[in-house]
Formats: C-alpha cells, sequence, structure tokens
C-alpha cells in the first residue's frame, strides 16, 4: 500500500501507511514523524505517531494545508531506521534516542488475579507464562488511551487471547495487562477488559519529569523483569519518595 | 500571586478549570482537553480584560455559589441565571456579557445555565499553576484545575494579578449561529455505505444523554458500515469535532476531553468553526449535518475569527451598575416593580 493523505476534519492531517500491526510499518511511521519534526515548521500543535499513521495537527489558519501534506508525502520516503536502537532523533524534547527499558513487574497473586486463568487457557503454567513474557522483547507502538499508556507489542502467538468478555470497571493503576498480540501498562485507574497478570512499581507517567512526563515513547523496546513482592513494596517505596527516578529503569 | 481569594460555597454539578487547552502532548496520550466553547471563554476573559485563553470557570447545567473573601470583577459569558448577594441582604442581578464588581463578602450565585455551557472569568485570571502548559482540568488523569478536579465546596480559589479596573459589557451579545453543523467527509468516509453518508446528512440525530466534555452520543439513524470494510480499524488519531461510528451504528462527535486515539471508523468531522455550537449542545436537542469543502471551512475560521474580534471591539465601558440604572428608569415608566425579575 502507497503512503496517502486523509482529512482529520480541517485541521488535522493523517499520512497512513497501511491499516495493520507490523514493527516494519511502525518504523516508518516513526522515521516521517522525525523528518517532519525536523522542518519545525509554524503552526503545528501536535504531532501523534500511531501503529501505521502519522497524524499531524494543526491550525490552517497559519499553516498551508497543501503544503503541509506535500511535507508530509516527502516525509513518508525517510528511510526507516534499521534498528530502534539505531542513531538520533530529533525534535522531540527531552530524548536523545530510542531507549531499551527493563521494567520490574510482580506477578500473580492480588497483582495479577488473570495469571491463573492465561496459564490455563493457554495449557501452560504459570511460571512458562512469566517466563515466556519476560523472554519477549516488546515494541512501543503508540502512546495513547491515556495519558503515557504504551500499547506494547508482539507477544507470542500461543499467549495471545481474546480480551474479557465483561471488562472490569476499575482496573489498578501500574497493572500489566495482555490482549491479543498486544500488552499495556495501565498508568492510571481505569475501566479495562484485558487480561492482569502483575503490577510494576513504574511510574508510567509523572508529572515530576516536565521534559517527558510519558516513560516510553514510540519507537522504545521493553522487557519486562519478575520480582518478588518484597522488592516490589521495597522499589515502589522508593519510587513514592523519589529515591528513584526513570532512569533506574533503562536497560544497563 | 494577588491576594485576592475566592471561596466555592456551593457547586452541584461538575465545574471545571479550563483554559486554551493543553496542546502538544497528544503524542503522550494527553488530551488536549481546554474549553468546549473558546470563542465564549474569550468573551468572558476579555469583558475582565484579561487575555482570551486565560483560565476560567467552565459551567454545563448549574453554577456554582462563591463568595469573594477579597474585592474581585468578574463576567459571565453564556445565558444563566445569575444573582449577587450583598452584605446586607440585598440581591442584584449579574448579567451576562456584562462585568461586575463583587465587594468583600458579597456571593455570587450562578444557577441554571440556559445555554449548554458557559464561563466564568475572574479579573486577573485564576493563581492556579499550569500542569503541562495548560490549567485545563483533565479529571480522568487528575491533570490541572484544582488538584486535577471538578470544583468543591470549600475550595479557595486564588487569583492572580492584572484585568481591568474597568467595567465593560457587550453591547450586542454575540448571536448563536442556527442551521445544519458544517462537516467534512472523515479519514474512514470509505468504511461507510453510500446509504449511511446520505443519512448523516439528510437525517435528524438527537443528542442523547451519554454527553460528557469526552463525546456527544447521537440518537437516530443507524449509520451503517460497509461489510467489505466493517467497523473495526488499527485505532488511530482522533480529534475533537470528528464523527466516529462503532458496530452499532450510532454515531459518537469527539469533543475537547476525547481520547488521543481511537479504533472506530470516522465517517465525518465537524468544521473547526462549529466546534463552540458542539460546546452548547445538550441532551434532547436535535442536530443536523451539511457537507461543506476545505476551502468553506477555512474560510469558516476567518469569519469565526473576525466575527469574535469585532465582537470584542464593539465592547463599552459601563457594566452592569449603568443598565441597573436603565433597568430603575424603565420601572419607573412601566409601573413594573421588578423588572430584573421580569427580565
Amino acid at each position: 500500500m502507497k503512503p496517502r493523505l486523509l482529512a482529520l476534519g480541517d485541521g488535522a492531517l493523517t499520512l497512513e501507511f497501511d491499516d495493520r500491526i507490523d514493527p516494519a510499518l511502525n518504523a516508518q511511521v516513526i522515521a516521517a514523524r522525525d523528518a517532519l519534526s525536523a522542518l519545525k515548521l509554524e503552526g503545528i500543535s501536535d504531532v501523534v505517531p500511531t501503529y501505521r499513521s502519522l497524524t499531524v495537527h494543526f491550525d490552517p489558519l497559519r499553516l498551508d494545508r497543501q503544503a503541509l501534506g506535500q511535507h508530509l508525502l516527502d516525509a513518508a520516503q525517510a528511510p526507516p531506521q534499521e534498528s530502534a536502537l539505531a542513531g538520533p532523533r530529533s525534535g522531540i524534547p527531552g530524548r536523545q534516542s530510542p531507549t531499551r527499558w527493563q521494567i520490574p513487574v510482580v506477578f500473580g497473586d492480588e497483582f495479577g488475579p488473570d495469571l491463573a486463568h492465561v496459564a490455563g487457557a493457554t495449557q501452560r503454567s504459570e511460571t512458562e507464562v512469566i517466563e515466556a513474557l519476560c523472554a519477549t522483547e516488546l515494541h512501543v507502538f503508540l502512546i495513547g488511551f491515556l495519558p503515557g499508556f504504551p500499547y506494547l507489542g508482539e507477544l507470542p502467538q500461543w499467549l495471545q487471547l481474546p480480551r474479557l468478555a465483561t471488562p472490569r470497571a476499575a482496573v489498578p493503576a501500574n497493572s500489566l495487562a495482555i490482549a491479543g498480540a498486544q500488552a499495556a501498562i495501565y498508568p492510571w485507574q481505569s475501566p479495562g477488559g484485558w487480561h492482569l497478570l502483575g503490577r510494576t512499581p513504574a511510574r508510567l507517567f509523572d508529572l515530576g519529569n516536565t521534559a517527558r512526563p510519558a516513560l516510553l515513547e514510540p519507537g522504545d523496546t521493553v522487557r519486562f523483569v519478575p520480582i518478588g513482592r518484597d522488592e516490589f513494596q521495597r522499589l515502589a517505596a522508593a519510587v513514592a519518595t523519589r529515591e528513584i527516578d526513570c532512569s533506574a529503569w533503562r536497560a544497563k | 500571586m494577588a491576594g485576592q481569594v475566592i471561596e466555592i460555597l456551593d457547586c452541584p454539578m461538575p465545574v471545571t478549570v479550563q483554559d486554551a487547552g493543553r496542546p502538544g502532548y497528544r503524542h503522550l496520550g494527553v488530551p488536549l482537553s481546554g474549553a468546549l466553547d473558546a470563542e465564549w471563554l474569550a468573551l468572558a476573559n476579555a469583558l475582565v480584560g484579561n487575555p482570551l485563553t486565560t483560565a476560567a470557570l467552565e459551567m454545563r447545567l448549574l453554577g456554582p455559589r462563591l463568595r469573594a473573601v477579597n474585592p474581585v470583577s468578574f463576567a459571565i459569558a453564556g445565558q444563566c441565571e445569575a444573582y449577587i448577594d450583598d452584605a446586607y441582604g440585598q440581591r442584584r442581578d449579574a448579567r451576562s456579557w456584562n462585568s461586575h464588581y463583587l465587594a468583600t463578602g458579597e456571593t455570587l450565585v450562578v444557577g441554571k445555565v440556559h445555554s449548554g455551557v458557559a464561563y466564568l472569568a475572574i479579573a486577573g485570571g485564576l493563581g492556579l499553576p499550569p500542569v503541562l502548559g495548560s490549567r485545563s482540568t483533565y479529571a480522568r488523569a487528575g491533570l490541572g484545575g484544582i488538584d486535577g478536579r471538578a470544583l468543591q465546596a470549600g475550595d479557595l480559589l486564588a487569583v492572580g494579578a492584572g484585568g481591568t479596573p474597568l467595567l465593560l459589557r457587550l453591547p450586542q451579545p454575540p448571536q448563536v449561529a442556527g442551521g445544519p453543523l458544517r462537516v467534512v467527509p472523515g479519514p474512514q468516509r470509505e468504511y461507510f455505505t453510500d446509504a449511511a453518508w446520505t443519512r448523516l446528512l439528510n437525517e435528524e440525530f438527537t443528542v442523547s444523554r451519554e454527553a460528557d466534555r469526552m463525546g456527544l452520543r447521537l440518537d437516530g439513524a443507524r449509520l451503517d458500515h460497509d461489510p467489505a470494510y466493517g467497523a473495526d480499524i488499527v485505532s488511530d488519531a482522533v480529534t475533537p469535532g470528528v464523527i466516529q461510528v462503532p458496530g452499532d451504528g450510532r454515531p459518537i462527535i469527539l469533543l475537547a476531553d476525547c481520547q488521543t486515539v481511537g479504533g472506530y471508523p470516522k465517517i465525518a468531522a465537524v468544521i473547526g468553526a462549529d466546534l463552540p455550537r458542539l460546546g452548547q449542545a445538550l441532551p434532547g436537542q436535535i442536530l443536523r449535518f451539511v457537507e461543506v469543502s476545505m476551502a468553506q471551512a477555512l474560510a469558516a475560521r476567518r469569519a469565526a475569527a473576525a466575527t469574535l474580534a469585532e465582537c470584542i471591539a464593539s465592547m463599552v465601558p459601563g457594566g452592569a451598575e449603568l443598565d441597573l440604572d436603565a433597568l430603575y428608569a424603565a420601572n419607573l415608566i412601566d409601573g413594573v416593580i421588578d423588572a430584573e425579575q421580569a427580565n
């Protein structure tokens, strides 16, 4: 499919690459985002990369729609980076390069009430589920739904389950959840229909970090690291008192 | 911060602090938020001499009751019932589109909001810290406003410095446009049958009870997806004004607090110039839509900006006090005892 322009109302323009979930497609989106951001055009308020498209929110009284459209089509030709780790990115305040993260998670029990169900549905042991999830390098496709909420993928085929038939009214903040090919962490308490496997002490959205309040950004990669209950409590306390900050979760 | 303070005495319906919103963070999942009707926010601010996007109180259905701990001046944009009780048990009208003084100890009571939304601006603005560049309240994630929530009885609002000591009024309240809401085809227009598109442009839709700052769910004709495409897309960006249609065929118009991305096909989008009218829409209201071109949408934005500028330029000194004199004169002539109530 050739990249094409779609009008999202009269104040936004979407560059659509395709309608699929695919890391290669997402890399193209990120490359286009970087190419466009480098132009530093006047009149743009937001540039939003998604799985498979890039949307620019702009003021049509300050920036000509057709000119912006041409810039987007040009940006669509930007070569995607070989790996999420290659080279710096421009135009994103507070960011130098894509980041590899290692995010601690306490699995099961009250932290992950669906772990047993997921093990049963996939005919594996709980340990196998945890090991498989933690062995997978997950790609950050998109931040959306809630401030700082990452859409991560892709899970091993056998771990892909449909959403809960009845969503929970309140998923606790910091829950690690899976559905389909995706994993996510809820930065806030919210309704949700995904399977809850564990909880992280990491803050996914931190207003104290004004340069980049969302921990993750599209293009980053995440690995989950299993921790015990005591370690979770210790880390959660250290996060609460700001003894440790987000740099603690960078991959060594 | 100036020492002026307002005490919220009562706030039965959600009243939130809103300004121009929080652009620049949508790639982090942070909604735009901000005033549902940016034009009325601008007018309320202009009436008290504030910069046009200064944070003010956004009121829907019912306003708050508040007391001036120190003297302040304020203005209301939108149509609502409002009065001031002074320390001696005297009541005076607090008409919209005028600025008014509130002396120490005086109470402002804003009752029913008849226009769907209304703004209460305080001269000097609200002394609240901006969060990610905005004081707009986004309650779901606790951003902005007072601790990220709607106002509550007992809240003390500091007032910023500045604003005009002069009372102003608008000789002619802004006209509320009628007629169908103008739309352009959405990014997934092709996901819908031609019959669905025709229905969108020819039938009436009613704003349902499911209406909040995130969006308006509409009752009316079903907008069917083309079976060749279905009702799901891989989530991509949305914006206020977009009309998305889930599998049940019932359209939802997104508003200021909408999520940054969504997985439903978007059949159309209300143009920017008509967004304030969506902010004024109430459950039960009938909406119609008409298609316009991108060029017409742009011309409409220019026209709306020009109209707003003219409206602000037309403001004249002399707030409610002068009007009260006029009403008093009218009483003498008409023999009406309480012209304010009759108004």
